[in-house]
Order: C-alpha cells, then sequence, then structure tokens
C-alpha cells in the first residue's frame, strides 16, 4: 500500500482486500459445514440404511396420495456434503456475488442432512414438521412485520415481545368474558396499538433513546401482565378461557399435494399473517405512502424538505406496527392453546426482530426468516418422538440454533449497511 | 456518598460546557427522585383500581363517602406499610433498642434488624449489575445481555463449588468466584468482539445470547440434566468451602460479605472511570467513538474490554447470589435482574456511586414486595412495573418537568446511545 499514493485508491484497494477476506471466510465456513455433515452424520451412518419421509397428511382423508420420499441415507448424506464443499471451494476461488443467499442455502443442506441423518432407517411425516413450523413461525413473523413497518419509517421497535405479551393476555381476557374470540383478537390490536402510541411519543416527541424506550416498555409489559395474571386470571379461571380459533381449511387450496396442508389447513391467524406480508409488501414498494416511509427511514431531512411530515409518517407506522405486533401476540394464547401464562411469549419477540433483520427489512425476507427460526421450532418438538437412541444430542440444542444462526447471520450481513439509514435517529426539525 | 453530588455524571459532562451547580444537582437528586416518587404513586393507584373491596366502596361512593375514602386508605396502607415493614422495620429497630437498652439482651433488636440485612442482601447482585450496564453505557454500548451474562456466571461458579472437593475454603471460593466472573466475562466478551470486527449491533447480540443462556441452563439443569441433581431440576448445593461467608446467625438473617465486595467495587469502578487512563478512554469512545479513534484510541479493543468487563460484573451479580445467598442454582435464576440493572444505571446516571444508591433503592423495594404480596395478595411484580415506569421518566425528562413545571434547563440532556443497528 505504501506505494499507491493516491489515498482514494488505497482506501478502495483496502475495502476490496477486506471484501475478499470475508469472501474467503465465508467460502471456509461452507467447507466447515461440510466437513461437519461428513464428520457427524455419514461416520455415523452405515451402508444399506433408508430414511423415509412421509408427505401425507396424518389425520384427514386426501384427493391425492403422495407417494413416501425413500431415500438411501449414507448417499444421500455423501451428496449433501460434496455439494456444500463444492460451493465452499468456489466461494473461495470465484465468490458468490449473492452470498447470504448461498449461506441460507448451504444451511439448509445442513439440517436437511441432519434430517436425512436423523431419521435412519426410521420414518418421518415431513408434512407434520413443516405444518407445525408455519404454526411456529406465525407469531415471529408477525413480530418481523412488525419491526419493518416501524424501522422503515426510522424508529426501532425493540418492545415488539412486550406488544405481543400484552397482545397475547388482552386477547385471551376480552374472548373469555365476552365469548368472541374475534374480539380478543381486536383487543390484542388495540392494546399493543396503546403500547405503540407510548413509543411513537416517547421516540418522537421526546426523542427518548428509542432502545431504552422500547427496554422500558418490555419490563412494563412483562410487570403488568403478571401482576394481572396473578391478580385476576389465577383466581378466576373464567376470565383465562378464551377459547381457540379453529383450523380452517381453504376449500381446493387445502386439497393441493404438499402444499396444502401445510400452508391452507390453519387457523385464521396464520391467513391474517400472509394477507399482512403480501399487503405490507405492497404498501411498502408500490404506493406513495410506501415510498414515503422509506424516504422518512433513509433521509428525514429530504423528506421533510419535499414535504412530507416526518413526524406523521412515523407515527401512523409505529402505532401499525405495533398493532400487528399486537395480532402476533394474540396467537400465543387465542391463536393456539387458549390461556394465558406469565412470560407466555417466552423471546418470541427478539426472534422476530432477528428475522426482520435476517431478512434485511423486507416483508417477504422476514417471512423467510421466521420460517427458518418456526423450523427449528418444529425439528425441536417433533424429532423428541423419535428416541434418545436415534437422534443423541439434547433437544435443548436445537433451540439455540436460531439463536446461534442469527448471530452468525448478523456477524456477516450487517455491516454493509442494508438497515434504514435513518433508523434509530430521532428526527429534529429545523 | 459525596461523590453523588460532586462528581460529574454523564460521560458528555467531559466535553459540555460545566452547567450551573443548581442544573447539575437537579439532574442527579431531584430529577430520579420525583422519578421513583411519580412511579410509586402510580403503583399506589394500579394496586388500588384493583383492589376489589376499594373498587367496590367508590361505586357506592355517594352512599357512603367515608367507606371510600376508608377502604382506599386501608388499601394503601397495608400495602405500603407491608413493604416498610418488610424492607426497613425502622420501628421494629427502635423498639429492639429500647429493649437492648432496658438490659432485655439484644435478641429482639437482633431479630428487628433482618428485615434491613435482607435489604441490603438483595441490593447486592443488583448493584454489580447495575455498575455492568452502567459502565457498558459509559463506553457508548448498550448490554441488554445482563441476563444471561448473570446466569452463566452462577453456573460456572455453583459447578467449580459443588463440583470441586477437598480444598480449603481460601482456595475453593477464590476459585469459585473466579469462575463467575470469568464466565460472565467471556459470555460478554464475545458480543464485544462481533460488535468490533463485523460491526454486528451488540444490543441484537446481548438478547441472542441471553436466550442462548437460558436454553443451555435448561438443558444443563432440568432432572437428570449434567448439572441437575437426580430427583429436582436444581443444581446440588455449594461446598461449605465455597461458601461466601454471612454474617449474623440470626435465623433468616442472609446479609453476607459480598455486601462488602460490592462496596469495593463500587470503588473499583469509579477509580477505573474517572482515574485510570483506561476509563478515561472509555468515556471517550462513549462520548464519540470516531474522535476517539482519531486521537489514538484502539476503538476494537476497548469495545471488547468494555464488554468483557460489564460482563465479569454482571457475571459477579450471578456469582454472588449464588455463593453468599441461594448456594444453588434452578431454572429460572435470574429472573429479570439483568434488565432492572438497566434502570438502576439510568437511575443512577451512569455513576458508580448513582448505581450504588439506585441499587439500595430497588434491594429495599424489592425486598419490601416480597412482604407486601405474603400480608397484602399484591403480586411482586408491582415492582417491574415501578422499575419500567422509573425508567420511563429517567429517560424522558420532560414528563417529569410537564408533571412538576419544572423550568427547562440549561444545558442539553444526557448521550443518544442507539444510532441504528449498523455503527
Amino acid at each position: 500500500m505504501a506505494v499507491t499514493t493516491a489515498p482514494a485508491a488505497a482506501l478502495g484497494a483496502y475495502a476490496a482486500r477486506r471484501e475478499r477476506r470475508k469472501a474467503i471466510a465465508y467460502g471456509v465456513f461452507f467447507l466447515l459445514v461440510a466437513a461437519a455433515i461428513f464428520v457427524l452424520f455419514v461416520r455415523n451412518s452405515a451402508p444399506g440404511m433408508e430414511s423415509t419421509f412421509k408427505l401425507n397428511p396424518a389425520t384427514r382423508e386426501r384427493v391425492i396420495e403422495v407417494p413416501d420420499l425413500v431415500v438411501p441415507t449414507r448417499e444421500t448424506l455423501l451428496v449433501l456434503a460434496g455439494l456444500a464443499g463444492l460451493l465452499g471451494v468456489y466461494q473461495v476461488v470465484r465468490g458468490f456475488r449473492r452470498v447470504v443467499l448461498v449461506l441460507g442455502l448451504v444451511a439448509l443442506m445442513f439440517v436437511a442432512a441432519f434430517l436425512v441423518w436423523a431419521v435412519r432407517d426410521k420414518s418421518i411425516n415431513l408434512l407434520g414438521i413443516f405444518t407445525f413450523a408455519v404454526a411456529a413461525a406465525t407469531p415471529i413473523a408477525f413480530g418481523a412485520m412488525s419491526g419493518v413497518m416501524c424501522e422503515r419509517s426510522g424508529v426501532i421497535n425493540i418492545a415488539i415481545e412486550g406488544m405481543m405479551l400484552t397482545g397475547a393476555m388482552m386477547a385471551v381476557i376480552v374472548s373469555s368474558v365476552t365469548g368472541q374470540i374475534w374480539f380478543g383478537l381486536l383487543a390484542a390490536v388495540l392494546s399493543a396499538g396503546v403500547l405503540g402510541v407510548f413509543l411513537a411519543v416517547m421516540a418522537i416527541r421526546f426523542r427518548v433513546d428509542q432502545i431504552i424506550a422500547g427496554t422500558a416498555i418490555n419490563i412494563f409489559a412483562l410487570g403488568i401482565t403478571s401482576f394481572i395474571s396473578q391478580r385476576f386470571l389465577q383466581p378466576i379461571p373464567a376470565l383465562n378461557s378464551g377459547g381457540v380459533f379453529p383450523k380452517v381449511a381453504i376449500p381446493g387450496l387445502s386439497q393441493v399435494p404438499l402444499i396444502g396442508p401445510i400452508f391452507f389447513n390453519q387457523t385464521p391467524i396464520v391467513y391474517l399473517l400472509f394477507l399482512t406480508v403480501i399487503l405490507i409488501h405492497f404498501m411498502l414498494f408500490y404506493t406513495r405512502w410506501g415510498l414515503r416511509t422509506r424516504a422518512v427511514g433513509e433521509h428525514p431531512r429530504a423528506a421533510d424538505t419535499l414535504g412530507v411530515n416526518v413526524f406523521k409518517i412515523r407515527y401512523v407506522n409505529v402505532i401499525i406496527g405495533a398493532m400487528i405486533a399486537g395480532i402476533g401476540g394474540a396467537y400465543f394464547t387465542i391463536g393456539s392453546v387458549g390461556r394465558f401464562d406469565e412470560a407466555i411469549t417466552a423471546g418470541k419477540g427478539f426472534i422476530g426482530l432477528a428475522a426482520m433483520i435476517f431478512g434485511r427489512w423486507t416483508p417477504f425476507g422476514g417471512f423467510g426468516a421466521a420460517l427458518i427460526f418456526g423450523f427449528s421450532d418444529a425439528l425441536q418438538a417433533k424429532l423428541q418422538v423419535l428416541g434418545k437412541a436415534q437422534v443423541p444430542i439434547p433437544t435443548e440444542w436445537l433451540l439455540i440454533l436460531p439463536y446461534l444462526i442469527t448471530m452468525i447471520v448478523l456477524a456477516g450481513v450487517v455491516g454493509r449497511t442494508v438497515a434504514p439509514a435513518a433508523d434509530g435517529k430521532p428526527y429534529v426539525k429545523e | 456518598m459525596t461523590e453523588a453530588t460532586t462528581a460529574t455524571p454523564s460521560p458528555v459532562a467531559t466535553t459540555a460546557p460545566p452547567k450551573p451547580r443548581q442544573t447539575r444537582m437537579r439532574d442527579v437528586i431531584l430529577y430520579p427522585l420525583l422519578a421513583v416518587f411519580t412511579a410509586l404513586i402510580l403503583g399506589g393507584i394500579l394496586i388500588l383500581v384493583t383492589d376489589r373491596a376499594v373498587v367496590q366502596a367508590w361505586l357506592n361512593f355517594f352512599d357512603d363517602p367515608m367507606a371510600a375514602l376508608r377502604a382506599t386508605g386501608h388499601s394503601l396502607s397495608t400495602a405500603y406499610g407491608a413493604m416498610f415493614e418488610g424492607s426497613l422495620n425502622f420501628g421494629g429497630i427502635l423498639r429492639g433498642i429500647g429493649a437492648a437498652l432496658r438490659g432485655e439482651g439484644t435478641q429482639e433488636l437482633a431479630v428487628a434488624l433482618v428485615p434491613l440485612a435482607e435489604s441490603l442482601t438483595q441490593a447486592v447482585p443488583y448493584i454489580f449489575a447495575g455498575l455492568a450496564v452502567a459502565f457498558a453505557f459509559q463506553g457508548g454500548l448498550f448490554n441488554i445481555g445482563g441476563e444471561g451474562q448473570m446466569l452463566v456466571g452462577a453456573l460456572c461458579s455453583v459447578y467449580i463449588g459443588f463440583k470441586v472437593t477437598g480444598l480449603p475454603w481460601y482456595v475453593h471460593l477464590p476459585l469459585a468466584m473466579f469462575a463467575g466472573i470469568a464466565g460472565g466475562a467471556i459470555w460478554a466478551a464475545i458480543v464485544g468482539v462481533l460488535k468490533a470486527y463485523t460491526g454486528a449491533h451488540e444490543v441484537i447480540n446481548t438478547i441472542m445470547m441471553n436466550w442462548i443462556a437460558i436454553s443451555l441452563s435448561t438443558w444443563l439443569l432440568k432432572v437428570g440434566g449434567p448439572m441437575a441433581r437426580p430427583d429436582v431440576p436444581v443444581t446440588p448445593p455449594v461446598l461449605e468451602t465455597a461458601w461466601i461467608p454471612r454474617l449474623f446467625d440470626t435465623p433468616g438473617n442472609r446479609f453476607h460479605a459480598g455486601f462488602f465486595l460490592a462496596l469495593f467495587t463500587v470503588w473499583l469502578i469509579w477509580w477505573i472511570l474517572y482515574k485510570s487512563t483506561l476509563g478515561f478512554q472509555i468515556r471517550m469512545v462513549g462520548a464519540n467513538a470516531r474522535a476517539a479513534k482519531y486521537s489514538g484510541v484502539n476503538v476494537k479493543r476497548l469495545w471488547i474490554a468494555v464488554m468483557a468487563i460489564s460482563g465479569a460484573l454482571a457475571g459477579t451479580a450471578g456469582m454472588v447470589q449464588t455463593l453468599g445467598v441461594d448456594r444453588w442454582v434452578g431454572v429460572g435464576f435470574s429472573s429479570g435482574m439483568g434488565f432492572d440493572a438497566i434502570a438502576l444505571a439510568l437511575l443512577g446516571k451512569n455513576h458508580p456511586v448513582g448505581v450504588l444508591l439506585a441499587a439500595l433503592l430497588f434491594g429495599t423495594l424489592k425486598n419490601g414486595a416480597t412482604r407486601m404480596q405474603s400480608v397484602a395478595q399484591i403480586p411482586v411484580d408491582i415492582i417491574t412495573i415501578v422499575i419500567a415506569l422509573v425508567i420511563v421518566f429517567i429517560a424522558a425528562p420532560e414528563i417529569i418537568r410537564w408533571l412538576y413545571r419544572l423550568r427547562q434547563p440549561v444545558a442539553k440532556e444526557g448521550p443518544v446511545f442507539s444510532k441504528g443497528w449498523g455503527s
């Protein structure tokens, strides 16, 4: 570098070298995954073993019967290890342009290898896992959508967890009192919306550090829900039996092999999620409001100069975002178990936040990331059935996976600025 | 205690022009006091509106207004009376002193001192956890992972505490303490390394590390798990050689030597922050990382150091609670203390002495709330709500100013910590 005289050229070369180092790190990681598949799975399987994946819903009668997927265990594992290795070599030598996608692919291959290995000489209902995964992904995805709404307009919403918790509780109370489950959902939306108003006022009007404001909301929500739960829900069980949304099979679509049972035989809250994802995508990228939102999130001063009301956009987005988190909260009670327990959200709001970052602040990206997290939940729940001899790893370790994946992704993705430029910065009008 | 009023409260104070003494006093003393006071009042209102007897009495207000007022007074005095008696018990102590002076022995005094001692005991982990968050804040980092670091610290120290046998106490105790401190430090340093070398935001990573620690602990501590007893989901008890000694033998008095370690640590952190080169660099990075970088500070290494020290403090919080009070660890060990610590740091304006005072207050509140739950059936979570409100009022002093009609201060308020996910 010493011979280069122009500082700009030196900086460019420096940045290029950094990029190169990063690319090689990715490649090495892919190679490690390949090695892991080989060492952990291939060496622990015998030739001639077969893994069977059932692809029909277990309970309902089906129109079209799908044959079971039977693969030779050892050969499949070798192919997966080889593929991951090839991707790694290519990444080291040449480098992929969209390396994050490849990272996802390699992670998928690892999971597939793990599954193939775990069900060696056994069978498992893959459809069951995926159906469970979509359900488990629902609150996470709502959290991610909430994050997208807020952060695209430049307000960090770390309070998703607290909004969900409040929504979960209000849903079950109102649903129990009125006997109308849809009122419960409405209550969840409104109560989370109130917290949204609070976050918006703190962040926009008082310009409080947004992470601190969000943390305060989280603590407050944890306290108030535990308080009300102990004071009212536990002594009066009638307040804590809100019923559950029934599964509704969508005629036609639910009969489609594979996809149908996974996506179209779920509760209305799940369908609401699909609608929300599509709607946010459309609104964000194809409407005037979306353009303004993104402008406010990237460069509020410029947007202000052009006559956009920065504060109004932020208020609206934060409050809508909070309401979306409220729907996700309702999932925990009236969407699944029908009763509220203290801290029932168990950190899913934070996972939703991670899913949003993983999905690079886009609705579909966040949804996809949520599905991945939901899948690891499903694996954890379903693999226990196979028994300890078959899967000699503690299932709790599988629970750690989403957090680890998030950290790895964060280490790789953030750095290139994908977050809205003004995210987390209070706007001061001049 | 004098530092609280004389030392500079926030990192910006080193660069900003000196504030008038009056403003400084208001920032450091008046606002925190008003914040806590207001939060307690709101907590009282919450107690009232969720008390069926009180609501019933107020519904009949026009029939019998005095009954409504009586019910209100009764509800509040039962709740806050129980809280005061369970945490400070000054009345009992005075009676105890009287008895001792009359020559009736010190037994009554010893018993009367138990609530106060328990408040101090409860404050010990708060002091460390609050220092952890405040120290990170001083370096411009938001350590929201106190929860996980405490848990790891507790697990490491308890493991050494029950697994290593045959050591004399003067080897075993320091070893167990060191394990807890190191565990917390490493757990947090991972986040520091990730921030320094990849730019990943410490907030999301500390949250992830929290959940990893919690998942790990549920596995380690489940019945029959690697660190649990075969019949119950808790670890075996810590051996006596690794106990932090308790100083009183009155039944129920758990006051232990860790309190003095906490006081020493407050001094140590104050010394590091305000009297050492390292501390100067830390505050410089906290005030303006870019400026610090161009004046020759190795910001990356400093971030890692700040996270490691912060994690060590949080790990110590878990360690003292384990070796001094519980002497075993179960699932759900820290239950929100890592988050309460954020309130402590804000309330203490990130100054070690401020954190100490805030921690003493929180220890008292929490201890009193336990009594309040058993006497007045008010869930102990009321304190969580009060803590959240305190954070709000400290973070948005405009609300306090508006409530109490205070004048706008001349100087600008504290620094903004969060600057998006990237930087």
